[in-house]
């Protein structure tokens, strides 16, 4: 690495359009919603610019202190469910055959790589009344009626979509990559002679699964649930298309105020709310990491 | 139910090979959760995908193979528009965010310079910063400034969010590179300028191209940001797609996401493949 006092003009010209670029189009840009987090709104629903903290204290009012409990909640949620399919799925990639490793890693990665809203979308075609959930399970009910000679009677379909099920389903779906590729990194790194030894004094496979894989892939079980955490509480699609009108969180507040409410100030307030939390985990991130940097993934 | 119950003598006994105690993918539960898993995953695209081509309007049981709904969504005039507009966006965006990327990853790659830890934290803030916050920003911004929104605001963004992505490709493809080979250029009489062109830039092109593909697929991709900054005539493909299934589920948008999952994944496994075969030969040439 060189001294930048080295070469000057070279480190100028390399830092300057970037730097310049990112500090117009993503700095300013959140300067100015962090100012106007502080202004109020106006009787056009412009913004004016003053120096109070009411934007900030009606976060505590109990409907939008709701919305924020019910988006941990979920992301909670979402993290648990990520992190009960995405261990064993790493698992079997991490201890798959080499030959089998590198396809199975890309099988897990490849729905990743299609568009958000469009993962999102397919999930309305599985969920919804008339959906390929609802298919099946008429298929089966019918199945079930004509062999008790119709005393189950007429199918009822589930009401799947549009509810906070859906907004789980569809953030767990969305996730899922997040939390396996750091599971699998550590599960791959992980001394498997600890395991072997393990199983050769003599505890059960699921014992030596909770007393030494678990807790030896514990930086990777953070890793991932921390990214999954992050991914879902910041969400705004998901929710949007699969819940319904009770099932906001707070990506679609913030929506909300700069959209139909326009009310600015009050959106860039839980803005900022959102972002501290977000650096709030990737600070404990880092710290577990073992100061590693604190956004390196 | 019954016929597969025979007596246990009565059947021929597969004699299996043992299970090696870390064998788990040999494990019959562990190969059930692992194929509920990809169920799971591909399930939702491959039901999408196969339907854009069922010759029915609003049944989701199979009546026969059709491309109606891709000459359809062909023709439809706003579909178009968008698409053509989310191929200016992505292609400007590609080609200004990979110059400026590669800049910031020579520069983080390259220099010691104070500040510098607080310099990269800052950069990869667009990275982790929820796509709901940096989209209202933006709309802030511009509004703030009377720039109107359209294709110059969203491509503005596309950059603004793309550039730390390809600065991170870059750097971890120059993490390899031997600084040696630029001081024996410059000592065999190359100035800065050839050695960059000559020695340096040929090893960091894999990185470049994996970098622009990745620009490209993120600005292709984009929905949350773009739908806070598109005005009227600069709706893209996503928006469009998005305002469409507002409205129902049809195969004519199961057609048009299939387009861009085709297109998605084809920019993916060319940078992959790209990535792949430089570092073979990386390895090759030791």
């Amino acid at each position: 690495m060189q001294e930048w006092r080295k070469n000057k003009l070279v480190f100028s010209i390399l830092l300057i359009p970037p730097t310049a670029w990112l500090v117009i189009f993503f700095t300013i840009p959140l300067a100015v919603v962090w100012i106007y987090s502080f202004g109020q709104r106006g009787p056009l629903g412009e913004t004016i610019i003053a120096f109070s903290l009411s934007n900030y204290l009606r976060t505590f009012e109990w409907v939008n202190l709701y919305i924020t409990l019910k988006s941990l909640w979920i992301a909670t949620v979402t993290t648990a469910i990520c992190l009960a399919m995405g261990f064993p799925l790493a698992m079997g990639v991490a201890f798959a055959p080499p030959r089998y490793k590198n396809v199975l890693l890309l099988l897990v990665i490849l729905p990743f790589w299609t568009n958000l809203l469009i993962r999102t979308y397919a999930w309305i075609a599985v969920l919804r009344t008339n959906g390929y959930v609802n298919f099946f399970l008429e298929w089966v009910w019918s199945g079930l009626d004509w062999l008790f000679g119709g005393l189950l009677g007429e199918f009822q379909p589930l009401e799947l979509l549009y509810n906070q099920g859906a907004v789980i389903v569809g953030l767990v779906y969305v996730n899922l990559p997040f939390m396996v590729l750091p599971l699998y990194a550590t599960l791959e790194k992980l001394d498997k002679s600890y395991l072997e030894a393990s199983l050769d004094l003599g505890a059960s496979q699921w014992r030596t699964l909770f007393s030494v894989t678990v807790p030896l892939a514990l930086p990777g079980i953070f890793t991932g649930g921390l990214l999954s955490f992050i991914l879902a509480l910041g969400t705004y699609l998901t929710p949007d298309l699969l819940g319904g009108t009770n099932s906001i969180m707070i990506g679609n507040l913030i929506a909300q105020q700069f959209g139909p409410a326009r009310d600015w100030a009050f959106g860039s307030a839980i803005s900022f709310i959102l972002m501290y939390v977000t650096f709030a985990c990737l600070w404990v991130k880092a710290v577990l990491a073992g100061r590693e940097g604190a956004v390196n993934y | 139910m019954t016929a597969t119950t025979l007596p246990a003598s009565g059947r021929p006994r597969r004699r299996r090979e043992a299970i090696a105690p870390l064998e788990f993918t040999r494990r019959r539960w562990l190969k059930l959760v692992l194929l509920a898993n990809f169920i799971f995953l591909y399930f939702p695209i491959v039901a999408l995908i196969a339907f854009s081509f069922n010759n029915s309007k609003r049944n989701i049981t199979w009546q026969g193979f059709t491309f109606d709904y891709y000459v359809k969504a062909f023709n439809n005039t706003g579909l178009h528009d968008a698409f053509m507009n989310t191929i200016t966006i992505a292609s400007i965006s590609t080609v200004v965010s990979t110059i400026l990327g590669t800049m910031l990853g020579l520069i983080l790659h390259r220099y010691r310079f104070p500040g510098k830890g607080a310099f990269d934290s800052w950069i990869h803030l667009p990275i982790v910063i929820p796509e709901v916050c940096l989209g209202v920003a933006m709309l802030a911004f511009f509004t703030m400034f009377k720039i109107p929104l359209g294709i110059f605001t969203v491509t503005v963004s596309h950059i603004a969010f793309s550039i730390p992505f390809v600065a991170v490709v870059i750097r971890s493809r120059m993490s390899g590179f031997d600084p040696a080979l630029e001081e024996a250029s410059q000592d065999l009489g190359a100035s800065e300028w050839q050695t960059f062109w000559s020695v340096t830039f040929p090893y960091m092109l894999p990185g470049v191209v994996a970098g622009a593909l990745l620009a490209l697929t993120l600005s292709l991709d984009d929905f949350v940001i773009t739908f806070f900054t598109s005005g009227p005539g600069s709706t893209t493909f996503p928006i469009k797609i998005y305002s469409m299934v507002r409205f129902s589920v049809t195969p004519e948008v199961n057609a048009a996401s299939t387009v861009l999952i085709v297109l998605t994944l084809t920019l993916t496994v060319l940078a992959m493949w790209i990535q792949s075969r430089s570092d073979k030969k990386a390895k090759a040439d030791g």
